[in-house]
């Protein structure tokens, strides 16, 4: 057992035993579920299902009833995909970088993160999917022998690695999250009553038993994809900036873009993350686990990744200037001042100033707070890269081809229909599946339960 | 052959390995620990050896870095080279800085699917396998530990009893098994 300073707040609140952990975080699943869960799901389902229903029109009929032109090729759809993918990066953040650096909070968040990245990550890959338009030949994008005299694939694109950087990151944060699942889906299936529940879960532990030569390999597992997912987490977003970065179009050929979508990524994830684990302890009754402390430790995080963002944005603009390019000072220029102002200050607003209030420390520790911070940064975050995308390209080269870009009803369907997709996935996922690493919760309850470390004894014999 | 198991419960980790370190410094082999959650040091206790499932994942690695490479020098170089701008692929050296991100992701892609697959065949935890843990408890808050009779010849099932009796426990099943 690690026992740690007194003076750290305890992880876990109250007089808690192994049993409460598993009572705590298996009541919610075994319960039947609350009036507000079916109306919620009621909702996100009728808004995911507009949004199915928007995307097999655009299928039908053609990408022309986005409201891209020819100059503005790219618009609110690549703005989803980053959007999308950048929430996605909180989980396998937490779970994997905070595993690395033995931060024992994570524990209580990382099992409702991850799968908040991969639900995510499934919304952002539709994005790239859709717009192809031809959705069929989606397959194409992998290097197979074909009918074309083997034509191949560009590895030389930043598309293609794109493919390949979404693939991997999704389906690696799936077996290190499904692997974690494994001993407490084993835990729900040996106290489930009901029989097909005891089969359901069964199927989903895989006979996990508990040994101690399994759990030797768990740690060893987790550790090393934790390892592996950790270099992969900071090459996704930077995958997807090169998307941008490796162009010539003023305002996307941009060297500071890795570094900077990597911190914007984390900064709107740790948001989603505030966004759905404060509705989401209060809902299940998990105030114990997830409590202010947890919530301080990632505004903290909000907060640094905000700083890296707003330095990036300053020193973007001074670089512009600096680099006495005209097309490259026009661009920034055009961004601040031209018709999308409102856009680019909304992001200002949003992304440079709000995470800054985070140094008070009675708001970063305030619930309402945070809740209310964490929606404006992942508007903020929207706006990010709306103005990348579109500014950069409204205004071309030849004024003749100067553009404005207006949503049609379909671009804002399919943008607000993942979001419903999402919550659907996210709160299936709530009512089934235990929303606690319990059994890895269950390691820290001595090192760091309130009533252990009040205990005279707790720092007795070490 | 029959064979007898003690399956001796506690209700807390420590316990269970000060238990654990008593019996085997009486030349007593526990065959199993059951826990609803790792218990650090026991390994050396029980004498479970660490896992090798770390160089088998260096291997997978080590195999998905060789495919990218040979893969994508067959596409892009001797393939189909292609000429854009006036810069052509003459060799995978020339060439190789775009293919820095493709040849990371697909080694992390082999390394980490290619461990979390063989760790599910070597616990032979698979879909729909049947739960081998002797007491549904030990998923939650109890701590299982099992001897087995054939494994201990050393001592008699009497002496074994009087030592648990002595170190102490919560519960004791005792099962035959043929």
């Amino acid at each position: 057992m690690q026992k740690e300073a007194a003076i750290r707040e305890p992880l876990i609140l109250g007089h808690k035993t192994y049993h409460d952990v598993t009572e705590d975080v298996c009541r919610p699943i075994e319960d039947k579920a609350p009036k507000m869960w079916y109306i919620l799901f009621g909702i996100a389902l009728v808004i995911g299902l507009y949004g199915v229903g928007s995307i097999l029109y655009l299928l039908g009929t053609g990408i022309g009833v986005w409201g891209l032109n020819k100059t503005i090729g790219w618009a609110w759809d690549i703005t989803n995909f980053v959007w999308w993918v950048g929430i996605g990066h909180a989980g396998t953040l937490i779970s994997a970088v905070l595993l690395l650096f033995r931060q024992k909070w994570r524990m209580a968040i990382n099992r409702s993160a991850e799968a908040m990245t991969i639900f995510a990550v499934f919304m952002a890959g539709t994005f790239p999917l859709i717009h192809m338009g031809r959705l069929w030949v989606g397959y194409w994008v992998m290097p197979i022998p074909n009918q074309f005299g083997s034509l191949w694939v560009n590895f030389n694109s930043p598309l293609l690695w794109d493919v390949f950087a979404i693939s991997t990151y999704l389906s690696v944060s799936l077996v290190f999250w499904y692997i974690g699942l494994i001993p407490d889906f084993a835990t729900i299936r040996d106290r489930a009553k009901k029989p097909l529940a005891r089969k359901m879960y069964g199927i989903l532990s895989f006979g996990w038993s508990g040994r101690a030569k399994h759990w030797n390999r768990f740690e060893l597992v987790s550790l090393v994809l934790a390892g592996l997912a950790t270099p992969l987490v900071f090459s996704v977003h930077s995958i997807v900036s090169f998307d941008f970065a490796t162009s010539v179009i003023p305002g996307w050929h941009t060297t500071i873009f890795p570094p900077y979508f990597v911190a914007g990524a984390v900064f709107s994830g740790f948001a989603m993350v505030q966004t759905l684990l404060l509705i989401m302890r209060k809902a299940m009754g998990l105030e114990a686990y997830i409590h202010t402390k947890h919530v301080e430790y990632m505004n903290i995080v909000i907060m640094v990744t905000g700083s890296i963002v707003g330095t990036a944005y300053i020193t973007e603009l001074f670089i512009s200037w600096y680099s006495g390019v005209e097309y490259e000072s026009y661009a920034f220029i055009n961004r601040a001042t031209g018709p999308y102002w409102w856009a680019y200050w909304s992001m200002m607003t949003c992304n440079v100033i709000s995470p800054q209030l985070m140094w008070i420390r009675s708001l970063r520790r305030s619930l309402l707070f945070t809740f209310f911070i964490s929606i404006v940064v992942n508007i903020g975050m929207w706006f990010e890269r709306y103005v990348i995308i579109v500014t950069s390209i409204h205004r071309d080269y030849i004024p003749a081809a100067w553009s404005m870009h207006f949503p049609s009803h379909i671009d804002i369907a399919v943008y607000i229909g993942t979001i419903g997709l999402f919550f659907v996935f996210f709160l299936l996922f709530a009512r089934y599946f235990p929303v606690l690493a319990l059994n890895e919760v269950k390691t820290i309850l001595k090192g760091s339960g309130q009533s252990y470390k009040e205990s005279p004894d707790y720092h007795k014999h070490h | 052959m029959s064979d007898k198991v003690l399956y001796v419960m506690y209700d807390d980790d420590e316990v269970l390995k000060n238990s654990a370190k008593q019996l085997v410094a009486k030349g007593v082999k526990i065959s199993e620990v059951f826990s609803p959650f790792p218990i650090h040091g026991i390994d050396p206790i029980i004498g479970v050896k660490n896992t090798r499932l770390g160089i088998m994942a260096f291997l997978y690695g080590l195999t998905g870095l060789t495919l990218a490479t040979v893969g994508m020098r067959y596409f892009m170089i001797v393939d189909w080279p292609m000429n854009i701008g006036g810069k052509p692929n003459f060799s995978y050296l020339e060439n190789m800085l775009a293919f820095v991100p493709i040849t990371f992701e697909f080694t992390v892609m082999c390394a980490a699917h290619g461990m979390a697959i063989t760790y599910l065949l070597r616990n032979k935890t698979l879909p729909g396998m049947p739960a081998q843990n002797p007491d549904p408890r030990t998923t939650d808050d109890k701590f299982v530990m099992e001897i087995r009779l054939s494994e201990n010849h050393k001592v008699t099932e009497a002496e074994l009893d009087g030592m648990l009796q002595e170190i102490g426990y919560l519960e004791l099943d005792k099962k035959e098994i043929k």
